[in-house]
């Protein structure tokens, strides 16, 4: 079986125009939601209380917002959670109280009122750790980022380590435009989930600058443009079945991971089809903006021949 | 072209066989058990205990599946979970308060696994269930308490020497002393410079006042930091030994933090209830005037209590406190001049004028040192005092080995937390999550292999099926290593698992596509295999490198959960790089490498468009 039965190579240069075009809308749309509606953060960053809990039926969630205002703790949120017997209860962070009194009165509360209630995770995270975690989770994109520049930049050139991670950041951002926009939970699972699409995407931009690299050395009087053209092409078949293959395994994780997974599965699909989106139509073109040309990456003579034994 | 020489198929084969080996006890899973550990070095589980044990358990007509020693402890298995619980009832109540006596889960693998150390893989908190805390250690509060002992000391100090001042203040970390005339600020510097090694001073002098102001030098400091939270540690230790948790964790994170996790516990309002509490230690004298079997009969003399020393010697002691805890700014075990084992007491200077004049009082008679924890009193130990002893270094010893010195020292250090904490983060998981999480981990990781399995083989035949037995081997591999290295598996290390599987099948589509390409240009199926791999293998050692640059980092500044993510991930790569290159080839070359008139290979179709004549 072949998918991808390709005769010539596809002209994706001359519709550089068209795939910067659609790729800055989509960023400063993301931009503009991440602006206008903000990350919802979970908890992990906010700081703050956050209790599931698990009745044998289906629970009136009204009952429990009830039964928490009783407490004084109307600023609580309750929402089901995946399923009609299960319970999110969100209450933010306070300062005098003690958190960790908080969740046992919640919790004699919540039983008084149905003793079939079961307790099954409770997380508090305190102010001040949520800052640090919001500081490290910045820091740890940051080192990615430069880490993957530097690498790209010693491996082919400077030129490649822009552009590839011009054309991942761009991926984050779109990432969290659609969290900003759904206003989906951005917790920490979501974040590794960030930072591996940012190593993993990079990938494909460096098997399409590994061809270019190739393709410059082989094809000697092509130009810039036919010689990008064809890497992209002729590595098409290898990006998509193996991001086809990743996001099997993704999509496993959005069905069978259950809630806990769920966020970090989603983020994990849109960075990668928009992953496959952005190394193919947004570095290249990087690339070529940037003004890459066969000096850059081939070596005098000699050198491709030693080169040409390894 | 295509061969692999003896050594490489060696490698490939002990690899395989080793990560079979060490993911075998995964598959065994685990049945409830009891452990017993004493809660002092001085206790030893030993061949009585274990007698007293099976007697126990005899008695209560509990029948045990096997009993395991380990370093510290016994371990009993059981068959199902009531059992467990009646066992732990049992066990509790036979061997008393000297025994930590927790329920555990245990291995089913065979002996000869544990024997080599092959154990199932180490999950976290939110697989198996139970608390997280992180603790923060009041720093300020530390110092502000040192401080108050030191301004208290110096006062005494100035009343000693009768020099006169007009007063002195604590304000934020330093002490400041007023005096009417420089006279007096210099009497009190040549004192504080020789009694008090850990303090620097500076001098003020306005137009009516001459000021003197202490404060800690900054090693001190430091000192009083780490020790504070070492204490801390320790004290924390010892409480959760009494909730009987089978395999707690208390360690130091940062300068001033300290997490602490107990795996299997439910009860968390017990749990910070034991964290938080305040113990505290007192010396009181022995009541030697009453009859102590008198009082064993109920006829405790009014002005006494009775209670019991360590090992259960019941002791008649006075209600009067002469000397608390706080008084004691160290405890070390150590040697008497006679070579035996003691411990050495360092009591700060108010503490040591009292101890002196209550020495000095009472030569002859015993006192006893009790820690109050929580209601529940404990003479850890009651001396006789033997001479006036001044200076404030206390020194007991006698009929004590050098275990038992270490457990007194230890709890005359640890029967307070040194400074307050507060818990600043927690992260309680409930049982029947950590059990769903497990299934929701497998299952993402079965049906995403699956997957990808089926998907291969169809489009790439032998070549997908190659591929996929690589990736089953890096599968056994990553377990295998998790399991060997016992890196805490969590969800998110789940989600890694299968994520890097999906990542993984990258290197061999890459390398099938190449060989698919070279085909394609023309060249005789073993050259292009050939060409295939050596070509593929840069590309595929760029783009984990880029992979593995975004894993270290979430180890570096992740935490928790993200990383265990980090963890499973790098390990992931490296395993990757080894089954999707080495592996596959290897089973390649063993296939294909040995025909000399290799016609075609089984990749699935290769395509080759028909305007090549262009």
């Amino acid at each position: 079986m072949e998918f991808f039965r390709i005769k010539r190579d596809i002209p994706f240069m001359s519709w550089g125009k068209y795939t910067t075009t659609i790729s800055l809308v989509t960023f400063l749309l993301a931009i503009f939601f991440l602006a206008t509606k903000g990350l919802n953060l979970g908890v992990d960053f906010t700081g703050g209380t956050v209790m599931e809990v698990g009745y044998t039926q289906s629970v009136d969630v009204n009952k429990i917002r009830n039964t928490l205002s009783a407490l004084g703790m109307s600023d609580a949120s309750v929402q089901n959670f995946g399923t009609s017997s299960d319970v999110l209860i969100r209450l933010p962070a306070k300062a005098g109280v003690s958190s960790a009194k908080l969740s046992e009165t919640v919790m004699t509360a919540l039983r008084q009122s149905d003793n079939t209630v079961e307790m099954r995770r409770v997380e508090f995270v305190g102010p001040q750790v949520g800052e640090e975690l919001v500081e490290s989770g910045a820091l740890a994109l940051l080192i990615v980022s430069l880490g993957i520049v530097a690498y790209l930049a010693f491996r082919f050139e400077w030129k490649f380590g822009v552009a590839g991670i011009i054309a991942n950041l761009h991926d984050v951002v779109i990432i969290l435009g659609f969290f900003a926009f759904f206003q989906w939970e951005f917790s920490l699972t979501v974040l590794a989930a960030i930072l591996a699409i940012l190593g993993y995407s990079v990938n494909e931009s460096v098997v399409v600058f590994d061809r270019i690299r190739e393709n410059f050395r082989k094809m000697r009087k092509a130009s810039v443009a036919e010689v990008i053209d064809n890497a992209i092409t002729r590595t098409m078949s290898r990006t998509i079945i193996t991001h086809g293959c990743t996001q099997m395994v993704v999509t496993s994780m959005l069905f069978f991971g259950g809630e806990a997974l769920h966020y970090f599965a989603l983020a994990l699909t849109i960075g990668i089809l928009f992953g496959i989106y952005s190394s193919v139509l947004v570095a290249s073109p990087i690339v070529m903006l940037l003004g890459v040309s066969r000096k850059d990456l081939v070596p005098p003579e000699k050198k491709i021949e030693a080169e040409g034994l390894s | 072209m295509n061969h692999y020489p003896l050594w490489k198929y060696l490698i490939i084969l002990v690899s395989v066989l080793l990560g079979l080996l060490y993911t075998l006890p995964n598959f065994y899973g685990e049945s409830p058990a009891v452990q017993i550990s004493p809660l002092r070095n001085t206790a030893k589980a030993d061949g009585i205990l274990l007698q007293r044990v099976e007697d126990t358990l005899k008695n209560a007509n509990i029948t045990v599946d096997g009993t395991f020693f380990e370093a510290g402890g016994i371990k009993i298995r059981l068959s199902d979970a009531d059992t467990q619980i009646k066992a732990k009832d049992a066990l509790q109540s036979a061997l008393g308060n000297g025994y930590v006596i927790a329920l555990n889960l245990l291995s089913n693998s065979p002996h000869w696994l544990t024997n080599i150390g092959a154990l199932p893989m180490y999950l976290g908190l939110d697989l198996r269930g139970g608390v997280h805390f992180m603790l923060q250690v009041d720093m300020k509060g530390a110092l502000s308490k040192a401080l108050d002992r030191y301004s208290s000391d110096i006062r005494g100090s100035l009343r000693e020497k009768k020099i006169q001042y007009l007063g002195l203040d604590k304000e934020g970390s330093q002490i400041t002393i007023k005096f009417r005339d420089v006279e007096s600020r210099v009497k009190t510097e040549v004192e504080i410079n020789k009694t008090y090694a850990d303090l620097s001073f500076r001098e003020q002098d306005t137009s009516n006042e001459s000021h003197l102001i202490v404060s800690l030098k900054p090693e001190v400091l430091k000192r009083i930091q780490d020790s504070a939270v070492q204490q801390n540690i320790v004290t924390l230790r010892n409480r959760i030994n009494e909730l009987g948790v089978a395999e707690p964790i208390v360690q130091q994170a940062g300068i001033d933090r300290v997490v602490v996790q107990l795996p299997g516990v439910q009860d968390t309002a017990k749990a910070k209830d034991i964290l938080g509490r305040t113990a505290t230690l007192e010396v009181r004298m022995v009541d030697e005037e009453h009859d102590l079997s008198a009082a064993l009969r109920g006829q405790v003399h009014f002005g006494s209590e009775l209670h019991n020393e360590r090992g259960g010697t019941p002791v008649l002691v006075k209600k009067q406190v002469v000397l608390t805890g706080d008084r004691i700014n160290d405890a070390q075990p150590g040697f008497d001049n006679n070579n035996q084992p003691a411990v050495h007491i360092d009591l700060d200077n108010n503490g040591a004028r009292i101890f002196k004049q209550l020495t000095r009082d009472n030569v002859g008679k015993r006192m006893a040192i009790l820690l109050i924890d929580k209601n529940q009193t404990e003479v850890i130990t009651a001396p006789v005092i033997k001479d006036e002893i001044g200076g404030g270094k206390v020194q007991i010893s006698g009929s004590m080995t050098i275990e038992e010195a270490r457990d007194i020292s230890l709890l005359l250090r640890a029967g307070a937390l040194a400074a307050p904490m507060d818990i600043i983060e927690e992260r309680t998981i409930g049982p029947s999550l950590g059990a769903d999480n497990i299934a929701r981990g497998f299952n993402s990781t079965l049906f995403g292999f699956t997957a990808i399995a089926v998907f291969m083989i169809i489009y790439y035949l032998m070549f997908g099926f190659i591929s996929v037995t690589a990736l089953g081997v890096n599968l056994l591999l990553l377990v295998g290593l998790l399991s060997i290295l016992q890196a805490t598996l969590t969800l998110p290390g789940m989600a890694a698992i299968a994520l890097t599987l999906g990542m993984a099948i990258d290197a061999n589509v890459l390398i099938n596509e190449r060989v698919r390409d070279e085909l394609r240009n023309g060249i005789t199926p073993q050259a292009a295999i050939n060409a295939g791999y050596e070509r593929a293998f840069g590309t595929i050692l760029d783009s984990n490198i880029t992979t593995m640059i975004a894993g270290v980092a979430l180890f570096a500044f992740g935490s928790g959960p993200v990383k265990g993510f980090a963890v499973v991930l790098c390990l992931g790569i490296l395993t990757s790089m080894f089954s999707a290159v080495m592996v596959s080839r290897g089973m390649v070359n063993l296939l294909y490498g040995n025909r000399r008139k290799l016609a075609s290979v089984s990749i699935g179709q290769v395509w080759k468009p028909v305007s090549e004549k262009r």
